[in-house]
């Protein structure tokens, strides 16, 4: 299992009486690609930010990779997250004033290769494989497309070989072909690395690429929705 | 890439980081120049006079005369007849006795009349006495020797004709100059006001006054050189003297006889009490000066806090994408310690050479215009513990930002 959940709450520490989030049970099987949908303000963000250990949950368990995060540290999960799970936003994904190297290479720097890093020679050749070409490579972040730019965060999300990926939004910022050519990057590089997927977005017509889809509205339940 | 990462995002904010580097350098400029001065300003009076026991003038404030008789700063209240210098230099428990004439200039610089005791006795810094670069003392009544910084500043040298003016304005249209002084020596740096001085002999101040009456060249008056050499020239007055004792120990006995002597009305002081009457009246300036540098100081930390907070408030992508790929908040926290730590070494770097770049130039002018002598080399174990609790004070205000962003780091 990747993904465990088992009664999680999570409320903002000022306001403890009105949970943002109630999830009884939700579960994801290791390789497992999970397409998550739902309204925007429904928790979605928030939901992330626990599975990638940012937040830790007010009441509840909280299992990724049957290591439980609930029970650790801060300090812990920054740890945990860098190494265990890629995380890819739906836009400004790299720190603008690094070139594309850099912000890949952050990412290392944060991972179990510590200080050393990674070759920069692997980290070109996994650039390469997404279509970025070495010269691109050296380009300050912010001067890169949108298409290359999140196809620079994919590498630096599968750079520390994650076991989980978390895809928040990528493609509300890019056309439609832009977007069907991000989907056909990512979900075979997902199944080659036998990453889990969770992918969030609203944009429906994205669910098609995915044989499990769920609604944040039927795992989590609010009691101000009933 | 802690570093890179600090550095590279200092360079993505040039503008707003170089304006703060600068308010930085300038604050750090101002408490370094403040306290340079104070302690070279003490250094440059305290070496100016040493070994000199008592300093005899007309009667006036003790700082007053150990500011004229000294440093050349001022201007004398009243001369001293040549009897009562000489009755006190003849007293058993002195050694020796210069005697002092000013009032008369070449080209800004102070000309002092005095004898050749000056050259063997008077001694500056620690217990240096003065010497020759080239040349000697003065043997006629037209000689001069001059200071270094009048040799350099002026290009003289040994044999050159110069013609002194009456009183001391650099423009001074009462010149001297039917009798002209030829330079037979010139000293070696002292940094002192002794570098700014023209020495002349005491026969030929009273030379160039005569035909002279109330500070009036009388038509018709003037005699010439050969004349005068001639006459046995013995002054009226001087303007002050130096005493050296043989035994310390008569110090206080000798200023009393000479304060109670009954001929004229005469004031002895030990140079050392006055100077530290002098330090005393500094204080205050001392401490407004301090004060002011460090509210700059202050005014200064508070921009760098201000800019790297309003930073904060642009950088919450930048923030959340580092908190993503591991960075603890500590990671945050400490990177905008970085950051601010980069901005202070720099500003220190800049601010410490810009002080030592301005104290080479401005170094002839202070000691010409103000008889300050001062080191241009500023680095001192006292500079260097400034910087270092300029530094740490730069790191205190630097949390304030820094923890606002480990807070919301923690919270993302």
């Amino acid at each position: 299992m990747t993904i465990n959940l088992n009664n999680v709450h999570y409320a903002y520490p000022d306001s403890l009486d009105k949970p943002v989030l109630n999830i009884p049970s939700w579960v994801v099987e290791s390789k497992e690609q999970v397409f998550l949908h739902g309204p925007s303000g429904c928790g979605k963000s928030t939901l992330l930010n626990l599975l990638s250990g940012m937040l830790a949950p007010t009441v509840g368990e909280l299992s990724i990779l049957d290591k439980r995060l609930d029970q650790m540290g801060q300090h812990q999960r920054d740890r945990f997250r860098a190494n265990h799970i890629g995380y890819v936003f739906q836009q400004f994904n790299l720190i603008s004033y690094l070139n594309a190297l850099e912000n890949i290479q952050l990412a290392t720097y944060f991972g179990k290769h510590g200080r050393s890093g990674v070759k920069q020679g692997e980290i070109e050749a996994l650039l390469e494989k997404l279509n970025v070409s070495p010269a691109d490579c050296y380009k300050q972040a912010n001067t890169l497309s949108i298409g290359q730019q999140q196809r620079v965060a994919i590498a630096r999300a599968l750079i520390n070989k994650p076991e989980l990926l978390i895809v928040d939004e990528p493609t509300s910022s890019l056309d439609q072909h832009n977007r069907d050519n991000f989907m056909s990057l990512l979900m075979p590089l997902a199944a080659e690395n036998s990453i889990t997927l969770v992918f969030v977005s609203h944009d429906l017509s994205l669910s098609r690429y995915f044989k499990r889809v769920d609604a944040l509205s039927d795992i989590s339940c609010l009691k101000g929705d009933e | 890439m802690f570093f890179k990462l600090a550095l590279k995002s200092l360079l993505n904010r040039r503008g707003s980081v170089i304006l703060t580097l600068m308010a930085m350098t300038v604050s750090i400029f101002v408490l370094l120049a403040v306290e340079h001065m104070r302690y070279q300003t003490k250094q440059s009076f305290a070496n100016t006079v040493s070994g000199v026991d008592l300093i005899v003038g007309a009667r006036t404030g003790s700082l007053n005369l150990l500011l004229y008789s000294v440093f050349r700063i001022g201007s004398p209240t009243n001369n001293i007849s040549w009897d009562s210098f000489e009755d006190i230099a003849s007293k058993p428990q002195v050694k020796w006795a210069i005697p002092i004439a000013l009032g008369d200039s070449h080209r800004g610089y102070p000309v002092m009349g005095t004898t050749g005791v000056y050259f063997e006795f008077f001694s500056y810094g620690n217990q240096r006495r003065l010497t020759f670069e080239q040349g000697h003392a003065f043997s006629q009544v037209f000689d001069v020797v001059i200071g270094s910084d009048i040799a350099r500043t002026l290009g003289y040298s040994l044999g050159e004709k110069v013609v002194l003016s009456h009183g001391l304005a650099s423009t001074s249209f009462s010149l001297h100059d039917d009798l002209p002084f030829k330079v037979v020596g010139i000293l070696a740096p002292t940094g002192t006001p002794v570098d700014q001085t023209l020495h002349v002999s005491l026969a030929g101040i009273k030379a160039i006054h005569i035909g002279w009456q109330q500070g009036v060249k009388i038509p018709g008056g003037s005699i010439n050189t050969t004349q005068i050499e001639q006459l046995k020239l013995k002054p009226e007055s001087i303007t002050a003297f130096m005493l050296g004792l043989k035994s310390r120990m008569a110090t206080f006995r000798v200023q009393r006889t000479i304060n109670e002597y009954d001929r004229e009305p005469l004031l002895a002081i030990l140079p050392g009490v006055a100077l530290s009457e002098l330090w005393q009246m500094m204080n205050v300036l001392e401490n407004t000066l301090r004060l002011i540098s460090v509210l700059i100081l202050i005014a200064a930390l508070l921009g760098l806090s201000a800019m790297l907070l309003a930073s904060i408030r642009e950088r919450n992508r930048e923030v959340q994408l580092l908190r993503v790929v591991g960075a603890s908040p500590i990671f945050l926290f400490l990177l905008i310690e970085l950051e601010a730590l980069l901005i202070i070494l720099l500003s220190s770097l800049l601010g410490v050479s810009l002080l030592s770049v301005g104290l080479i130039t401005a170094g002839d002018f202070l000691a010409s215009e103000y008889g300050l002598y001062i080191q241009s080399n500023i680095l001192s174990a006292s500079v260097l513990y400034l910087v270092l609790v300029v530094i740490i004070a730069n790191l205190v205000a630097a949390a304030i930002p820094a923890l606002s962003l480990y807070r919301s780091a923690k919270t993302v």
